[in-house]
């Protein structure tokens, strides 16, 4: 029995790692071994909280206070004041229009969700298998092992209404009850674990927090198709989530968790970790498969798909890393419990990755069915700053962005896809009024082009020459034909690309095109960004009235182009102009704006070096 | 040198992903070199020109020589929209190089990279195995100038 008094969480997902959290770990060591109290503070240290904007973050048990961007200077206070005289640290909570928020419970970043999930993350330590049975850890795989039959285990999660979390929303039970029906002599089930779309953390955040629960989701996964080896898919840019991953298979096989006869029974299984090296398709399923046997991750023409044809030709279910999450809780709560939460056709909760200009970005779990309004505005605490909501990017990008009209949309499957949005696997992108659509647009596209495998001509040629003319038009130099050519492109590469990457990759441009037409069109017709970001369609102009002739910005102008005098003021000379906007950021009286649209001299400019070409030819 | 690290994988062609990646780890120029993919090519008995598909398939790998530190600047959406273009001005212009490229002296090679998963802490860059996130220009500096003064 430990006799210890207090219990000291610091999250160390990710997030707050790269924010320092490691160190005020060894920081928290020091000072309770030199004040004598290392016997009476368990340090654990957990997986991802969620709210990754607040790190680093410590919760101090039993009475659960929450403590936000902690630094290693602030650990001898905290150890001083809250741990040997019980008086919490207010200045390092967090202030609700000016009420400190003491406990966890009560921040109100945790008030809508619903952890499933994530119910371990940022719980227990990621790295103790005593801490996730403590928690009801294997108790699901006992109950379906000792209890259930395979064709039981699947009709569980038939009723729960699980439906894979990766992007796709098939239903886990017809996938499962395909490959069930095969006869092989062997079988496999597959953990994806590269992550889905840039944006999503929550396969990162769930295999470095709990990785026990995914390995108990596949093993139920593992029993319910008959297959008895799986591997763990996980991209090489998470070393963390490997390391936690292995120690986890290693520590079952050590418990007799894993291996022969588990639970007594004459199950079998075995599980092994597999590393990408850098490719986005591979979370594409068949992509990822050839991977697996070390080759190029192409995805290949289904069907056959993988139920019948897929690891090394044998029948293999893969299975997204949040849906193996889920399968514990629907074991153990029930299945009628699960399929209680959520809408018609989308069940249980999911869980989204908070980004961009939103005031708490990190990871949420939900319930299916909340509206982007509360996601953003109340879980998520809204935008940064005095900005206004401009849109959501939904699905990274594949996915397509959707406006403040939709904000009321409930957030499901059907719901999103029908809007020209889609789920993916939960990246959540919000955008503020100073976001160009049409930049947004075409570095969605840039992002697809560089990431397109390069196997089928639609989504190698057709993205390319969606980028050229994204390109061209942000630099001033569209056409009125362009718009109607990026829908004609974009509907012809979502039709006749192979898999779901490029299926998927003009959305960002069709759902922009749809929301946000007339700044397509400003950008093509008036040669101007409304938001001043596309460089060659705005100028930089002084005014004279507040400028006090200081010449810091001619000194400042890598281009030299701004002259004048201390009486005269000063002046941008407009065709030398490289936008760098160097001259705004040091005036010291903000005395220059950025303008939308082409400055004069600056058409003329190019009126004339079009005619001399023409002269030359 | 590259055959020892080879026989530690049987010679199945699934482990090639494996064997690159520790061919590559433990280079310390951390790259492949085509010395190397001969070696491995006979080891797994796959023609060379298999083993360059997949090397050049996969971000990660380097067929040309690089710094002993690599820098990974993410270029996804929401590292870009809180400013990685203006991170990745600030890296070119204190390293001297551009993206792909390595330092004269051989300290950093700067690359971009997909989605690191630290969103939630954007813009983000990865040093080696170490993840940076909530870069600021001045955080990069110091970043940048202290691992330059630790490899000295």
């Amino acid at each position: 029995m430990s006799l210890k008094r207090i219990d000291l969480l610091i999250c160390c997902g990710s997030g707050c790692v790269s924010a320092g959290a490691l160190k005020i770990k060894e920081r928290f060591h020091e000072v309770l071994a030199q004040q004598g109290l290392t016997n009476e503070i368990n340090i654990i240290e957990t997986g991802c909280m969620g709210p990754c904007d607040y790190g680093p973050v410590l919760v101090v048990y039993p009475e659960g206070t929450f403590y936000k961007a902690v630094t290693p200077q602030d650990v001898e206070e905290i150890v001083g004041e809250h741990f040997v005289k019980g008086r919490p640290v207010q200045r390092l909570m967090l202030r609700e229009e000016e009420k400190v928020v003491a406990a966890q419970k009560e921040v109100p970043f945790y008030q809508k969700q619903v952890k499933v999930a994530l119910a371990n993350c940022g719980y227990i330590d990621p790295e103790s298998l005593e801490e996730y049975i403590a928690t009801g850890g294997y108790e699901a795989l006992g109950k379906a092992l000792t209890e259930l039959d395979p064709q039981q285990t699947i009709e569980v999660v038939k009723r729960s209404g699980l439906r894979g979390r990766g992007g796709g929303g098939f239903p886990t039970h017809i996938k499962w009850q395909l490959v069930q029906e095969q006869k092989a002599d062997e079988k496999f089930i597959v953990c994806n674990g590269d992550e889905g779309d840039p944006g999503a953390f929550m396969d990162r955040s769930l295999l470095e927090g709990d990785p026990h629960r995914i390995l108990e989701g596949m093993m139920l996964a593992a029993y319910a198709i008959g297959a008895n080896k799986g591997y763990f898919y996980i991209r090489a840019e998470y070393p963390l989530a490997i390391k936690r991953i292995r120690n986890a298979i290693q520590q079952a096989k050590t418990a007799g968790l894993m291996g022969q006869d588990i639970f007594g029974t004459a199950f079998n299984f075995e599980a092994e970790v597999r590393t990408g090296a850098g490719a986005f398709v591979c979370g594409e399923e068949m992509a990822l498969i050839h991977s697996l046997e070390g080759q190029r991750g192409n995805p290949t023409p289904k069907p056959p798909y993988p139920a019948t044809n897929g690891l090394w030709g044998k029948p293999t279910v893969v299975n997204n890393v949040e849906t193996l999450a889920n399968l514990p809780t629907i074991f153990i709560k029930g299945a009628d419990w699960f399929s209680s939460m959520g809408t018609a056709t989308s069940k249980g909760t999911k869980v989204f990755a908070l980004t961009g200009d939103i005031r708490n970005t990190g990871l949420v779990e939900v319930p299916m069915g909340i509206t982007l309004r509360e996601l953003i505005f109340d879980v998520g605490g809204g935008m940064v700053g005095d900005h206004q909501f401009k849109a959501v990017q939904l699905g990274g990008p594949s996915g397509g962005c959707l406006t403040k009209e939709h904000l009321d949309v409930p957030v499901d499957y059907e719901s999103l896809k029908a809007r020209g949005a889609m789920m993916g696997s939960g990246g959540v992108i919000v955008m503020n009024e100073q976001k160009c659509m049409v930049n947004v647009a075409k570095f969605f596209m840039e992002f697809c082009v560089d990431e397109s495998c390069g196997k089928c001509s639609p989504c190698r040629i057709g993205l390319k020459q969606m980028y050229d003319i994204l390109a061209r038009i942000t630099a001033g130099e569209g056409t009125q034909d362009d718009i109607a050519e990026l829908q004609r492109l974009g509907e012809a590469v979502s039709k006749l690309s192979l898999c779901g990457l490029g299926q998927s990759a003009p959305n960002p441009v069709l759902s922009t095109l749809r929301y946000f037409r007339d700044e397509y069109e400003a950008h093509i017709r008036d040669k101007a960004c409304p938001t001043k970001v596309c460089p060659d369609l705005l100028h930089f102009m002084i005014d004279k009235s507040r400028c006090i002739g200081c010449s810091l910005c001619a000194r400042k102008c890598p281009v030299t182009c701004i002259s004048g005098s201390r009486e005269d003021k000063y002046t941008i000379h407009q065709p030398d102009c490289i936008k760098c906007g160097n001259c705004q950021d040091v005036c010291p009286v903000k005395a220059i704006d950025r303008i939308p649209g082409m400055h004069a001299d600056v058409l003329a400019h190019r009126a004339e070096l079009t005619k001399n070409n023409e002269y030359e030819d | 040198m590259y055959l020892d690290i080879c026989k530690k994988y049987a010679p199945d062609k699934d482990n090639l992903i494996y064997i690159l990646h520790e061919i590559q780890d433990t280079h310390p120029q951390h790259y492949i070199s085509e010395e190397a993919v001969q070696v491995v090519a006979d080891y797994l008995k796959v023609p060379p020109n298999h083993i360059f598909g997949v090397l050049t398939f996969y971000t990660m790998y380097s067929t040309k020589p690089r710094g002993a530190n690599i820098i990974r600047l993410c270029e996804s959406p929401p590292c870009y929209i809180k400013g990685s273009d203006n991170i990745l001005r600030k890296l070119k212009t204190i390293l001297g190089v551009n993206t792909g490229e390595t330092t004269k002296d051989g300290l950093f090679t700067l690359e971009l990279c997909a989605c690191l998963g630290v969103c939630g802490n954007a813009p983000v860059m990865m040093i080696n195995n170490d993840v940076y996130g909530d870069l600021t220009e001045e955080k990069v500096e110091e970043i940048i100038e202290r691992i330059a003064r630790g490899n000295q």
